[in-house]
């Protein structure tokens, strides 16, 4: 599984809370997530974040278990997020939601152009290529079907 | 020779296992999306392996119509399945979860980040999202990465105005917002003895603060009688001599009250450093401080006085507001001017029941103070309920004497 964005720099400890804040959870429709994505921490990101992958700082998704702040970012058009570590719970909800989570250490250049490639294992920004931190063989078959749901669906 | 988690999970650190889970559960929040995502997976009937729970407790009750409408599909749905059902004021999933249920050795999950809470009874217990127990609704099982242990040695007993969330916040603040990631936090030593079960709860409770997996102690005297007083029986847990991935100690006499400042609940200060701050409200219970112990320590303190900002007292469940009720604890915290929040999360997660006002400032017994949580422009500083329940009564923080 392969793709490529522009990046959208964040720092780190990035909690769900800030991702999508308590207040807009209860819904079904997905495009409230996406209208206020990022809302309490910059209101101008939610425009940038289509094509974008994201790269932020250690720890990125802690606190709460919300799995909306992943689908968020899906919904969004972010394409992948990258840091040096994410908080367990949203790792997973990423990729069940099909949303690859990448965890390499990375200097961010704002709007700079970011491919990545997570059979092979390397992601590729302002000309230099680094080695990404495997994801389990269950991890990437979930991946490659688009998510958990998709994931059992074609297994049962 | 394994940690409490290779034990329970049947593998060494490191390794990835597929594990039946004994119970799953979700609240009012995960619920819906776990309902909505297990009939996108063509499901037609729970699996038949652990026994599931619905348990309302965050928005509750709901506070308009369209959190009705997607509580009422839910709670049709859970009235109609053979799971286990708690409707509003039954309590918070985590401490409902911890009356009795969780067995010491079992394999839990909920959805919901604090579901590390009942690893305070022996039990492997932790958070995952809601696509992730949509799957286990479907199959009855998940996979899981067992987890490297970071080993808490406990000696001596807390003294003075210290409690158990002191003790938890030092932790966090050693450990950071990250230095759990992916770990189980096992707390050991002499020092265990002296913990109650309450005590324990709030310890696990603030385990994911530091982004581990889960907080575990090992079943012990303590445990097996607290399990008994609720009509279950249970065999203690003994440790063996097992490798940590790091190690920390604390002598409890050393603790002190302190507080997490906003927006990191590493950011920890003494409760000296703050004194005189000024607060807009005081908010006692959550999952991390709404037991029968807390809400008697605060009428302890506001006792026959009457508090000098608005304070708000949610109970951590049924139980404990009913016993709140047989103690007088309840007639005394009214009588101090509290006010008295529906069993639940209340106004933890800023939806509802307590948000605050831009600029406001609150003094909360819960486990996140992270920007905007409880309301934008709000901000939210963490301590135990004896600084909280002191700091009510002089509407700043305000150092709480020994009791």
């Amino acid at each position: 599984m392969h793709g490529a964005g522009h990046a959208v720099c964040l720092g780190p400890d990035i909690d769900t809370d800030v991702i999508i804040a308590g207040r807009f959870l209860r819904t079904k429709d997905h495009s409230i997530w996406v209208s206020h994505v990022f809302e309490d921490l910059d209101p101008a990101l939610a425009g940038q974040l289509n094509g974008a992958v994201i790269v932020a700082g250690k720890n990125f998704g802690c606190g709460s278990s919300r799995e909306q702040a992943a689908i968020a970012l899906r919904e969004a058009g972010v394409v992948a997020v990258v840091a040096p570590g994410f908080a367990r719970i949203f790792f997973r909800n990423a990729i069940n939601v099909g949303l690859p989570a990448i965890e390499c250490s990375l200097s961010c250049i704002k709007g700079a152009n970011v491919r990545f490639d997570l059979a092979a294992g390397w992601i590729e920004t302002g000309g230099s290529q680094y080695p990404i931190r495997p994801l389990s063989p269950r991890m990437r078959e979930i991946l490659a079907a688009g998510g958990l749901v998709n994931y059992w669906r074609a297994h049962r | 020779m394994s940690t409490l988690s290779e034990r329970i999970l049947g593998a060494a650190a490191g390794e990835y296992v597929d594990r039946k889970i004994d119970r799953a559960y979700v609240h009012d929040g995960t619920g819906v999306l776990t309902l909505e995502t297990w009939k996108q997976m063509g499901a037609k009937r729970l699996s038949d392996i652990p026994q599931f729970y619905v348990l309302f407790d965050h928005i509750i009750p709901a506070n308009n119509s369209t959190t009705a409408t997607l509580q009422h599909e839910l709670r049709e749905f859970a009235c109609g399945s053979f799971l286990h059902f708690s409707d509003i004021g039954g309590g918070i999933c985590h401490q409902l979860m911890s009356e009795g249920v969780v067995l010491p050795g079992e394999v839990v999950v909920g959805a919901d980040s604090h579901s590390c809470t009942p690893g305070a009874f022996g039990a492997f217990s932790t958070g995952v999202g809601a696509t992730d127990m949509a799957g286990i609704w479907l199959t009855g099982e998940t996979w899981f990465r067992v987890p490297d242990s970071i080993g808490i040695h406990l000696s001596g007993s807390l003294q003075g105005g210290a409690e158990a969330k002191d003790l938890a916040l030092s932790y966090v603040s050693r450990l950071g917002m990250d230095g759990g990631t992916y770990c189980a936090l096992e707390f050991i030593g002499e020092g265990v003895k002296t913990l109650p079960m309450d005590d324990r709860l709030t310890l696990c409770n603030l385990s994911v603060e530091t982004g581990a997996k889960t907080g575990m102690f090992y079943a012990d005297d303590v445990t097996t009688r607290y399990l008994a007083g609720a009509g279950q029986k249970a065999k203690a847990q003994v440790p063996e001599s097992c490798i940590y991935s790091r190690e920390l100690e604390f002598d409890l006499a050393d603790i002190v009250p302190l507080v997490a400042v906003s927006p990191r609940v590493d950011k920890v200060k003494p409760v000296q450093d703050l004194v005189g701050l000024s607060l807009d409200q005081v908010f006692i219970g959550t999952c991390t401080n709404g037991r029968s112990s807390d809400l008697a320590r605060c009428a302890n303190i506001v006792k026959g006085r009457k508090v000098a900002v608005r304070t708000i007292v949610v109970p951590a469940s049924r139980a404990v507001l009913a016993e709140a009720i047989r103690t007088g604890v309840l007639a005394d915290l009214v009588g101090a001017g509290c006010t008295i929040g529906t069993p639940g999360c209340g106004p933890c997660l800023g939806a509802h029941m307590g948000v605050l006002g831009e600029g406001e400032v609150c003094l909360s017994t819960a486990n996140r103070n992270f920007r905007n949580r409880m309301g934008v422009g709000g901000e939210i500083y963490l301590s135990s309920v004896a600084t909280a329940a002191t700091s009510a009564l002089t509407g700043e923080i305000t150092e709480p004497e020994a009791d």
